[in-house]
């Protein structure tokens, strides 16, 4: 208890460099983009001068942008953002548990480094390049359809690409081996004594898998939630490219505000406001873990 | 209790397992009884906890047939077994407290759960952890670890009580005590409780029987005593710490005797031995055994009817209650002497006479 100041005060100089670069990378732009979402566009796109603060203050245009925000069809587009996001990880978490339990506890040894290997290896190519990939797969005359057609198990092509569908394919895609490698390092960790004396005491595989491996492998589903759902909600690459205009992100709303309508500041305001959504649930499970006695992770 | 209605209450009968290209547990066979604290002992790597966790069912064996309590149980899955296990490390789940380590089981067992409450504070009463239910394992020393093990184990009132090394995570004081309990807990249930160890003083001390394995077979069954006082190989006499080895040639000695010629020319006769060791024919090559606490230093050749080989004192051992020394015979041969005193004989250098009684020579394969 004694030591806790002094060691407090050793470590200021060590978190030096951890400040420097979360303050010039993170807290600086985010300053800005905040005071850039309390100005109103320039008539030519751009940023409008404030030229009477106090007025401008007073008239409450400042938060033009943040009103603008709330209406119906935003609001539609951040609720279809949350559930896709939602499902994306829900899919991901589905497909990985099984994939990482049969790499961490269930192949042997020296197979482990190529499974591994093999969730990696995507990386090597660029995932815009990947996400075209899924175009060429989904498309009306690719691959898919194609076989199927072939296969003779449908007579028509199936509309797909340009789709919520396309969409949810692409995400869980890209996300997928954020999903699988924190599930790998905690099933990977998992003593499997524990899982014997469960057995022993009783308990069937679905017991102990329902009341030993989740709960002791929770620090790996968490994060791996949010490893994928984070990224999620942000995406508009993906979208874009599989989703054609009908299935418009809060990502790719952003991104238009910037790009294409010239709005900085009503950009910037969506931004900040996924950006606060974002940190907001990071502190709601950093207070659950605490609460439940967990290690806080993130 | 109901009396046991099997003769037996694990009877194991020609198992084997193999992992790949290794057979850890190579055509063992053996009976444990009701009550029995039945110890196996052996070096690691004989195959003696692979056994334990065939009989948990946590393996399923190769070859042969387990059964317990009358019933056969060779293919029934670990969950379903009438036996629980207290695993070396303990095993005890970190996210759950003392309390729902100890109910873990229960809910398996048809029990209504308001009756857990009362069973989980029986069983931890029993080992004495009352007032520690709401602690998580972590925050407990290595001696309660081990007995919320015990009590998670117990509280299901298995029919054979499996033990990994229960000993081997405990310091050497914190043994003793435990040795003791974990007796008078055995006596206490009257169940049977199998332990594997590596540690013969620990199986001499705590088993009612015991079996030694070495690679994947089991080379002695018996008795604690028996088997100290009378190995039968000599690979068990090495393990059970019999440090002196002596070869002879056997000779004729008239009916019901063997005589034995040692290099030295030296000569004794002993009670010839039965099967599986004899009969020896004469001329064959004969080894045996002395303990070292049956040897004896002397300065000349002792009195007709002791047996003696003559040997230099190399070293001697202060030991406080006892001394050891060291001394080598005519052959370069090591020997060990564990005697209370210091004879004069037995100074650095002495020539010295070697002797003991012929009836603790022990012959061994």
């Amino acid at each position: 208890m004694r030591t806790e100041p002094r060691r407090t005060r050793a470590a200021v100089p060590l978190l030096l460099p951890t400040w420097i670069v979360l303050g010039l990378f993170f807290l600086v732009p985010l300053a800005l983009m905040l005071g850039v979402s309390f100005r109103e566009r320039g008539v030519y796109g751009g940023l409008r001068p404030v030229i009477d603060l106090l007025a401008y203050l007073r008239s409450g245009g400042f938060l033009g942008n943040y009103a603008r925000s709330l209406a119906p069809i935003y609001l539609a587009i951040g609720w279809r953002s949350v559930w896709m996001a939602a499902l994306t990880t829900v899919l991901c978490l589905g497909i990985s548990y099984p994939v990482a339990y049969g790499i961490a506890v269930l192949a042997p040894r020296r197979w482990k480094s190529l499974l591994l290997g093999l969730v990696v290896v995507p990386f090597w190519t660029s995932f815009l390049i990947r996400t075209y990939a899924w175009m060429f797969i989904l498309r009306s005359e690719g691959l898919l359809n194609a076989s199927l057609l072939g296969c003779g198990v449908i007579h028509r092509p199936l509309e797909l690409l340009y789709t919520p569908f396309a969409v949810l394919v692409g995400l869980v895609y890209g996300e997928l081996p954020f999903m699988i490698l924190p599930l790998y390092a905690s099933l990977e960790k998992l003593d499997r004594s524990l899982l014997d004396a469960a057995a022993d005491l009783g308990a069937g595989g679905a017991g102990v898998f329902r009341r030993v491996t989740v709960p002791l492998t929770m620090p790996g589903i968490v994060a791996g939630v949010v490893l994928v759902f984070i990224p999620s909600l942000g995406q508009f690459v993906v979208s874009d490219l599989l989703g054609g205009a009908k299935t418009m992100l809060i990502g790719n709303l952003i991104q238009n505000q910037f790009a294409v309508a010239r709005n900085p500041p009503f950009g910037s305001a969506l931004a900040f406001e996924l950006t606060a959504a974002v940190l907001l649930l990071l502190l709601a499970y950093a207070l659950f873990m605490r609460k439940t006695g967990g290690e806080v992770l993130l | 209790m109901t009396p046991p209605s099997a003769p037996h209450s694990v009877e194991i009968r020609g198992i084997s397992k193999r992992f790949g290209e290794v057979t850890a547990v190579d055509g063992v066979s053996l009976a444990i009884g009701h009550g029995e604290l039945f110890a196996l002992l052996g070096p690691s790597g004989c195959g003696k906890t692979t056994l334990l966790r065939l009989i948990a069912g946590l393996e399923a064996p190769s070859a042969g047939t387990i059964v317990i309590d009358g019933a056969d149980v060779t293919r029934t899955p670990p969950h379903l077994r009438p036996v629980n296990m207290v695993f070396q490390q303990y095993a005890l789940f970190p996210h759950l407290s003392v309390e729902e380590n100890v109910a873990f089981g229960l809910r398996y067992k048809g029990l209504p759960r308001r009756a857990w409450a009362a069973k989980v504070a029986e069983a931890l009463a029993l080992v004495r952890l009352d007032g520690f239910e709401r602690r998580r394992p972590d925050e407990l020393s290595g001696g309660q670890r081990q007995r919320v093990a015990l009590a998670r184990a117990l509280v299901l009132e298995p029919k054979v009580l499996l033990l990994d090394e229960p000993l081997g995570a405990l310091d050497q004081k914190l043994r003793k005590e435990v040795q003791v309990e974990l007796k008078t807990l055995q006596r206490t249930l009257g169940i049977s409780f199998v332990f594997v160890t590596h540690d013969q003083e620990e199986a001499l001390a705590l088993s009612d029987r015991m079996a030694v394995m070495s690679r994947g077979r089991v080379a002695q069954i018996g008795k604690p005593a028996e088997i100290f006082e009378r190995p039968e190989t000599e690979l068990v006499a090495e393990f059970m710490g019999a440090a002196n080895f002596f070869t002879a040639e056997a000779r004729e000695a008239g009916p019901g005797l063997l005589g034995l010629r040692l290099p030295s020319s030296a000569t004794l006769t002993v009670p010839a031995p039965g099967p599986p060791l004899g009969p020896f024919q004469p001329g064959d090559r004969v080894r045996f055994i002395v303990r070292p606490e049956k040897l004896a230093l002397r300065a000349a050749p002792p009195e007709k009817g002791f047996a003696a080989v003559p040997v230099t004192v190399e070293d001697r051992v202060y030991q406080g209650a006892s001394t050891l020394w060291l001394v080598r015979g005519p052959g370069g041969e090591r020997f060990t002497v564990c005697g209370p005193g210091d004879p004069p004989a037995a100074a650095n250098g002495a020539r010295a006479f070697l002797c003991w009684d012929p009836e603790h020579t022990v012959i061994v394969r």
